[in-house]
């Protein structure tokens, strides 16, 4: 019964930390443990670290150095792209209008939602297909002389599906707004260059690219408005204050750097598992749907929704079984809400209420995909069973 | 796991003996904006329960049963007041909740046994298994798990059924659990920190119908603010003055009317029950002795068990009994064993 050994298909919500990334990070925590903003060489060496680590983010996305800022979190960093551009735009030119999408991560979109209720931003939310995808047509129709801002997300957490960005940016770059993507999830698998996406402002989070926890970049191209969200020191350009985690920066920049190298070669054994998946989950299991866009999504991520099953019960019931995965929005409070991304996208909540996520990585196995596609009917049909036993 | 003494001690004990143990822990009901009150899955004893189960290093789980729990045992409490009976919601809990929803799905995690930190012992004798008291006749909890069936009590385990509370307190400390001076949760866990009068007040404007207090002769002796408010036997709060002091001795639910009279009147030498559950024992056909609890807290009376067919029965005391109480339950006992039990519907 109780598999006390786990599967970990639960990528997407965190990556273990590449030993070479490791490698690079620990002399910074006992040797190289200078404060960069010192003055003495110890201050000196920290610096150099954190500028090379900085220059390597630059180069990889095609921005210049200091249209790097490295935070804390993904989630940190969407918060001060939609902070700092809302509030210096809200004081450059008036602009009280934010454009997201009806998928984006809570981090935007309860970000927008306190611009709203507390500082009186006016939020619009821009509907999505029925694959969570937003039309480049439905963000034109919706800029207005007052917008400040535009967040659409670059490929949605829950269900893989990856926005059309490109065109996005065209759009926003053609009525000179700002735009922001959240790249926390496409920055582990997608080529990312700023300049040929429209990018102006890009998020980005280590662990999901097997760096460590505890370390974000926000992209910022030049001339983009915004002020500050956290002051103090006068770090990160003014745009971020707080003593540099040296260790983690110099991760984040090793990790990114092995992300962005081979994409094809991982990809291609990611997607050739993932379309495994898709297609015999709902083969196997009746009254199954696919949740997301079937092909541009996420090479590592299949997603789903099962009607009648409650998605706690069945990750339990997979954690017990020796399967790690993830419903897509993390509710271990066992008070379960239909996903607002899935409601958005038009799923009705007794398909919503099912989700699943199964997210692939490095470790991931042949073996362990077979071993999970013969445990996942059984167990979705117990599930079944209990809710109309009860 | 509840995040208490009893249900972390549990699965300590059972991962002492070498179990593969999962925690599970119910999320019930709570009334809107008390949910922060509720007994038995706060977020504080989430907290510690997760915090038991990390020591233990297994696994824990919360499974949502807050609108079964609804449907099974908080309409159905808030029902019978409506009815005039005051009931027991930790049978139906016990019935419907634990060793129904939360069994079944521990079945389906892959168990082979569900374990409560319930105080109580299971046995198997030849063709059926027995449920006797606890050791500690003070924590017996047998009474509300009186409603099980062989099949539950196949899988059940108590693993506190041998000990005192005392001992349970020294091994929570022993195992180095951060629950060892968690006080005791004594109300109902849905009712919070407040009175059941309170919680009828705010959700059943049913339970609070007006109507006269009579005595015993049919005579109007003042008004009452619904038969919910009061319990058979309570004599303060009547707000009647007379020469002998007067009880509630029975509702007149027909009537919405509260009966009152002396004390005297308050003892009953029979009473009838259904829904009997015969927990560890075949339905039986004839006449026999036993104990009698008419209350989870209630002394042990003796008495004769006069099967109406297979659940219901008449009980006969051997001394009359004060304060029987229709919607409570009756459980009758032979040594140890607890042989099973209904709802009180009458008494004379």
């Amino acid at each position: 019964m109780l598999n006390n050994s786990s599967i970990f298909l639960d990528y997407a919500s965190t990556t273990p930390v590449d030993s070479r990334v490791i490698d690079v990070m620990l002399p910074y925590f006992n040797q190289s443990y200078g404060n960069s903003s010192s003055i003495h060489r110890m201050g000196q060496q920290a610096e150099n670290a954190l500028e090379e680590s900085r220059h390597t983010i630059a180069n990889i996305i095609g921005a210049t150095d200091k249209e790097i800022i490295f935070t804390s979190c993904g989630s940190e960093s969407d918060n001060l792209a939609l902070r700092g551009v809302a509030f210096a735009q809200r004081e450059n030119r008036n602009a009280t209008h934010i454009l997201i999408s009806a998928v984006e991560h809570h981090a935007v979109s309860n970000t927008a939602i306190q611009l709203g209720e507390l500082h009186g931003f006016d939020i619009e939310t821009i509907p999505v297909d029925q694959y969570g995808l937003v039309d480049p047509e439905e963000v034109k129709l919706r800029i207005r002389d007052e917008t400040a801002i535009v967040s659409i997300i670059f490929a949605n957490n829950e269900i893989g599906s990856i926005n059309p960005i490109h065109e996005i940016g065209e759009i926003c770059r053609s009525l000179s707004v700002p735009f922001h993507t959240d790249a926390v999830q496409a920055a582990a698998h997608l080529p990312i260059d700023v300049n040929s996406l429209n990018i102006d402002l890009l998020s980005l989070g280590a662990h999901k690219f097997y760096g460590p926890k505890g370390v974000g970049a926000l992209y910022i191209r030049e001339g983009t408005p915004i002020i500050p969200a956290q002051t103090g020191g006068g770090q990160e350009f003014n745009l971020r204050a707080g003593t540099h985690n040296i260790p983690l920066i110099v991760g984040m920049s090793e990790a990114f750097i092995l992300a962005q190298s081979d994409h094809d070669e991982r990809n291609n054994h990611y997607s050739h598992m993932r379309d495994l998946l898709l297609s015999t989950i709902s083969e196997t299991i009746l009254e199954t749907r696919i949740t997301g866009h079937p092909s541009k999504r996420l090479p590592n991520h299949a997603s789903f929704a099962f009607h009648n099953v409650d998605g706690n019960t069945l990750l339990m019931m997979l954690d017990a079984a020796g399967f790690a995965c993830s419903s897509g929005s993390a509710c271990k409070t066992g008070s379960p809400e239909p996903s607002d991304v899935l409601l958005a996208m038009g799923l009705p909540p007794e398909w919503a209420l099912g989700s699943l996520r199964v997210t692939l990585g490095q470790q991931t196995s042949s073996e362990d995909l077979e071993n999970f596609l013969d445990t996942l009917p059984n167990l979705v049909d117990k599930v079944r069973q209990l809710n109309e036993t009860n | 796991m509840s995040g208490g003494v009893d249900s972390s001690v549990a699965a300590a004990l059972l991962v002492d003996q070498g179990f593969d143990v999962i925690g599970i822990m119910l999320r019930l009901w709570s009334e809107p904006g008390q949910e922060s009150y509720n007994r038995c899955c706060t977020p504080d004893a989430m907290a510690l329960a997760k915090q038991v189960a990390a020591q233990l290093e297994i696994p824990f789980y919360p499974i949502d049963a807050k609108n079964v729990f609804y449907d099974q045992v908080v309409e159905l409490f808030i029902d019978d007041y409506v009815q005039g009976i005051t009931p027991n919601p930790c049978l139906r809990c016990n019935r419907h909740i634990r060793w129904e929803f939360m069994l079944n799905h521990a079945l389906a995690f892959g168990a082979d046994f569900m374990a409560t930190g319930h105080y109580a012992r299971i046995q198997k004798k030849s063709d059926r298994i027995q449920l006797r008291q606890a050791v500690d006749l003070t924590k017996d909890q047998s009474y509300v798990l009186h409603v099980l069936d062989q099949e539950q009590l196949s899988h059940a385990r108590f693993p506190l059924g041998e000990y005192a509370k005392q001992e349970v307190r020294q091994l929570a400390r022993d195992f180095n659990l951060p629950v060892a001076d968690r006080h005791e949760s004594q109300d109902l866990c849905f009712l919070g920190d407040g009175d059941y009068r309170d919680f009828l007040t705010r959700n059943s404007s049913q339970a609070i119908t007006e109507g006269k207090i009579l005595n015993l002769d049919g005579e109007t002796m003042g008004e009452h603010d619904g038969l919910a408010m009061y319990t058979i036997g309570q004599r303060r709060g009547l707000g009647i003055s007379s020469g002998t002091p007067l009880y509630v001795i029975d509702k007149d639910t027909e009537r919405n009317s509260l009966i009152i009279g002396p004390k005297g009147h308050l003892y009953k030498q029979k009473m009838w029950a259904d829904i009997v559950n015969w927990v560890s024992i075949s339905p039986p056909a004839d006449p026999f002795q036993a104990r009698v609890k008419i209350r989870y807290k209630s002394p042990e009376e003796p008495a004769t068990i006069i099967p109406l067919g297979t659940d219901k029965v008449e009980v006969h005391f051997e001394n009359p009994v004060r304060d029987i109480t229709p919607g409570q339950a009756a459980v009758f006992y032979e040594d140890d064993i607890c042989l099973g039990g209904g709802i009180i519907r009458k008494s004379s």
